[in-house]
């Protein structure tokens, strides 16, 4: 059926169509534009997420200077009879290895310290990439994208470690452990990061490849 | 009207890919046959066997363990004889009233308003669907639903409540509580749920066409 569309057209927005993001409608934009709302879902319609590529570098900078504060200040401080003591996620991670659970260890600094941090740079590049034009590894550019929107909220487990330590210790009653700043900061940075994958548009990827072929049927030779 | 409608104007059959754009023909799927775009390999569509009955039935067991998680102390220590135990709510009440607000309303909003909110909205459209009422009605909560799931992170908190036992566990016995395996089970029966639902149930009603 594709192929009897009015012309060659592989992507939806060649066609001038319009495709629902969420009951994956397609519809034709009147002449006018305008705001437009799905046919039949009604949600509001868009060629692509608007001003994508600005409000991702603008939520990517924002969770890159937070991620500072959130690594070198404290995430809790730990007071008993024995003395006070103040815990980054860092010294956390290694507290877990000393104490034998390295794989503890090694999720929490996974998750902690490095999803957050290849999440930033994965991000830097997708925007960098689509705002450049690059018509370089789509498929692979596309896969990094899934794999940042999906990996993205296990950065918050070390927000839920704290509020679980935090509880059980102040009910417990001999030591008591308080969430530092580093905690906010931290939060701040899972949130800022998973709304940059959300606002950028993985379409954009495609676009600058379908526009440069727009006679050829098949922009393929791109794929790895 | 304020806004201007597009016009529905092509064969049902054609779809776009959500991720690359590429135009295909909607595939005819088999009973738990999955769809994937052509080019890149998004997910398309699935078509789950009893997609509504199944769905329904999960969700009302996900309400249950909701509710079963919330009410009973998920995790404790035990200390010469000394037991505590925490209640996801009480935990949050706690670090509310430690002077982190901004952190325990990060925690309440994933793990509690939330699952609430996506567990309700998937009834909300669940329950007519199985009444045979499709509705275009039905279409906002659906997309409450869409919204509010990537900010529901109950799988995230269980594994943040194992690494926090680890770390106690030098100074006290550690207790697993009822509403730590209610929670486990929700994470699956919430997962099963969303392989079961076919959101295209929701979409059977023709299109209103509008005249430009
Ligand atoms: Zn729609
Ligand atoms: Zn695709």
């Amino acid at each position: 059926m594709s192929r009897e569309l009015p012309f060659i057209a592989r992507q939806a927005r060649q066609a001038g169509l319009l495709n629902c993001h969420i009951c994956g409608q397609l519809s034709r934009a009147p002449a006018g534009g305008g705001f437009l709302r799905c046919p039949r879902c009604r949600a509001p319609l868009h060629m692509r997420k608007p001003a994508s590529l600005a409000t991702t570098w603008a939520l990517v900078i924002a969770a890159a200077i937070l991620y500072i504060p959130a690594n070198l200040l404290p995430m809790m401080s730990t007071a008993s009879l024995l003395g006070s003591q103040e815990d980054t996620i860092m010294s956390g991670v290694i507290f877990l290895w000393q104490s034998g659970s390295w794989p503890l260890a090694a999720v929490v600094f996974f998750a902690s310290v490095m999803v957050p941090l290849l999440k930033i740079f994965a991000l830097v590049y997708l925007a960098a990439s689509a705002q450049r034009r690059s018509r370089h590894r789509l498929i692979q550019r596309t896969r990094l994208y899934r794999m940042v929107e999906f990996v993205g909220r296990w950065s918050m487990l070390d927000i839920y470690v704290i509020t679980i330590l935090v509880a059980l210790v102040k009910f417990q009653g001999l030591a008591t452990i308080q969430a530092g700043p580093a905690a906010v900061a931290f939060g701040a940075v899972v949130v800022l990061t998973m709304f940059a994958a959300m606002s950028f548009d993985p379409r954009l990827i495609w676009d600058p490849a379908a526009d440069s072929a727009p006679s050829s049927p098949d922009p393929d030779s791109d794929h790895a | 009207m304020l806004a201007p409608d597009a016009h529905p104007s092509l064969p049902a059959a054609l779809i776009a890919c959500h991720e690359c754009d590429l135009l295909q023909t909607e595939p005819v799927l088999a009973p738990g046959e999955t769809a994937r775009c052509a080019r890149c390999g998004a997910f398309l569509a699935r078509n789950p066997p009893d997609s509504v009955d199944r769905s329904l039935a999960l969700c009302l067991a996900a309400a249950i363990l909701y509710l079963i998680a919330n009410v009973y102390p998920l995790v404790g220590l035990e200390m010469q004889g000394q037991r505590v135990e925490v209640t996801l709510a009480g935990a949050l009440l706690i670090l509310w009233r430690d002077g982190m607000q901004p952190v325990a309303a990060l925690v309440g909003v994933t793990t509690l308003v939330f699952p609430l909110l996506e567990l309700a909205m998937i009834l909300v459209v669940l329950v007519p669907l199985r009444l045979g009422r499709v509705s275009p009605r039905l279409a906002p909560f659906f997309r409450l639903v869409r919204a509010v799931k990537p900010w529901s992170m109950v799988e995230v908190f269980l594994l943040g409540m194992l690494v926090s036992l680890v770390k106690l566990s030098h100074l006290a016995d550690v207790i697993l509580g009822a509403a730590f395996w209610a929670m486990a089970a929700l994470i699956v029966v919430l997962t099963l749920a969303g392989r079961a639902f076919d959101s295209r149930l929701l979409w059977q009603t023709p299109v209103i066409e509008n005249s430009p």
